[in-house]
């Protein structure tokens, strides 16, 4: 199975305080790999160092290797690194004052596409892709993207970022603000979205994680404890560490 | 320690099967009883309790059912459940075979004693020693316990083999002792059952403690290990 991301030795300092401590992992391609963790045990940071969004902090910084695509990301532009990882987060943030069909090509625009025809196509695949396109397609230009509802705000920023054709989705607790409705359609679409790109997502939710991964890194204290199958993590855990987080006898 | 309240549930959960763990273990050792001592009385305790056995069953299942549904266990404790919920069913039908010995018993209490090639109540024993040691290894959590509990059900099946062998010369050569050696042959089988059966609880709690499923001679290093 091919690595979509290569991460080697990773540290992450919140000014001197190190919030990672030299983290392994190898991310399947076109699979969802779930992190989880207590909180403050480093899983954000971990995956906000997969596309630099980390060092957008003044007090941070990270050391260490990420290959997305076997690229260093470390040492490609942050806008090129951008693109290749989309990234959604908790909040939905759509641009509040643009329209849908905004929103969506925001991206494209940014890196220079301004041809109508490309523009409208890409804007009708992503919504498509983000399963939204049936519920918005008649108010693309009509309706700003805070006008939507969470559920459809969030879809809406995962449509936004597959817009630029990204390798990867980072994906940092994009149901937790949603009622059980939105979360199940945002499951759903993990599943779409993975027969194309490669999902990290960070979840408190362990059910979540189960359902929606195939493979899951447990975090405590900035350090990963264990990465498996799912099903193992869920059912027979190696390390005592893991066992006692996700059975509730610590955390 | 978090989620207090669903880790007594579990506690709970194990003291029930426990209950009805010991109305099934009960089962046996009456109905053995009632062969060794042709006592009609004992054979209807056995009968009477089957119905506590099955309510017995039936409670411990929705309880374990309840708390897949509403707590979403996970790791050891997941396991824990599938494998109660399992040795539940395996208990139940332990209390069946006690109910199928005493029916042959009540029948060879009608005919008059004879001298069978057979010692069940020392089959019996080892038996019981099996499903106490497969219970005790489930009240501790102990899987090397419960590893010997599988090895002693060879033991079972040669004796139960022996047995048929027995039982088959003896009709031959009796021919108006076959209908009480009949019984006999089908008490044996029903012994062999019961370790059976302790055999299933062993293998459900090495598959609780270190999550390795060792049915069918499966991963036995591993339930070693």
């Amino acid at each position: 199975m091919p690595t979509a991301v290569e991460v080697r030795d990773l540290k992450a300092w919140f000014g001197k305080t190190e919030a990672l401590h030299g983290i392994n992992m190898s991310v399947e391609a076109k699979h969802a790999t779930a992190v989880i963790g207590p909180s403050g045990c480093g899983k954000s940071t971990f995956i906000r160092c997969l596309n630099r969004m980390h060092e957008t902090n003044p007090e941070a910084k990270a050391h260490g290797e990420v290959k997305v695509g076997g690229e260093d990301i470390y040492e490609m532009p942050a806008v090129d690194v951008r693109r290749k990882v989309g990234m959604v987060f908790q909040k939905p943030n759509p641009f509040p004052t643009m329209t849908i069909y905004d929103n969506v090509a925001a991206g494209l625009k940014l890196n220079g596409t301004h041809n109508r025809k490309v523009l409208d196509e890409v804007v009708e695949h992503s919504l498509q892709q983000a399963a939204l396109w049936d519920e918005v397609k008649d108010l693309l230009k009509k309706k700003s993207g805070a006008s939507l509802s969470g559920g459809q705000q969030q879809r809406l920023c995962i449509a936004r970022a597959l817009a630029v054709s990204p390798e990867v989705m980072l994906m940092d607790e994009p149901a937790s603000a949603l009622d059980p409705i939105s979360t199940a359609k945002i499951e759903d679409l993990i599943f779409e979205l993975k027969q194309k790109l490669t999902i990290v997502i960070v979840t408190h939710n362990m059910q979540q994680a189960s359902r929606v991964a195939e493979f899951t890194g447990f975090f405590l204290m900035g350090n990963l404890i264990e990465f498996d199958k799912t099903e193992k993590i869920f059912t027979n855990p190696s390390d005592k560490r893991t066992e006692d987080y996700i059975t509730g006898r610590f955390g | 320690m978090t989620r207090i309240r669903f880790h007594q549930e579990l506690d709970e959960l194990k003291h029930r099967i426990l209950a009805m763990a010991g109305m099934a273990e009960q089962a046996v050792d009456l109905s053995v009883q009632a062969y060794s001592q042709r006592d009609p009385v004992l054979c209807q305790r056995v009968i009477a309790s089957e119905a506590g056995i099955n309510r017995a069953e039936r409670e411990v299942d929705e309880f374990a059912i309840d708390l897949l549904a509403m707590q979403q266990p996970m790791a050891i404790d997941l396991r824990f459940i599938l494998a109660v919920i399992k040795i539940n069913a395996d208990l139940e039908r332990v209390g069946d075979q006690a109910v199928n010995i005493v029916q042959r018993v009540m029948n060879m209490i009608e005919l008059p004693p004879s001298e069978l090639p057979v010692d069940i109540p020392a089959m019996a024993t080892r038996v019981r020693a099996m499903i106490r040691d497969a219970l005790r290894s489930f009240i501790e959590g102990d899987p090397e316990l419960a590893r010997h509990v599988l090895e002693a059900d060879d033991e079972i099946d040669r004796l139960n083999h022996e047995a048929f062998a027995a039982l088959s010369r003896y009709m031959q050569s009796e021919p108006n002792g076959a209908v009480q050696a009949l019984d006999a042959l089908s008490i044996a089988r029903n012994l062999e059952r019961v370790a059976d059966h302790a055999t299933n609880i062993a293998e459900d709690v090495i598959f609780w403690i270190r999550g390795a499923d060792v049915r069918h001679g499966a991963g036995q290093q591993t339930a070693g290990s």
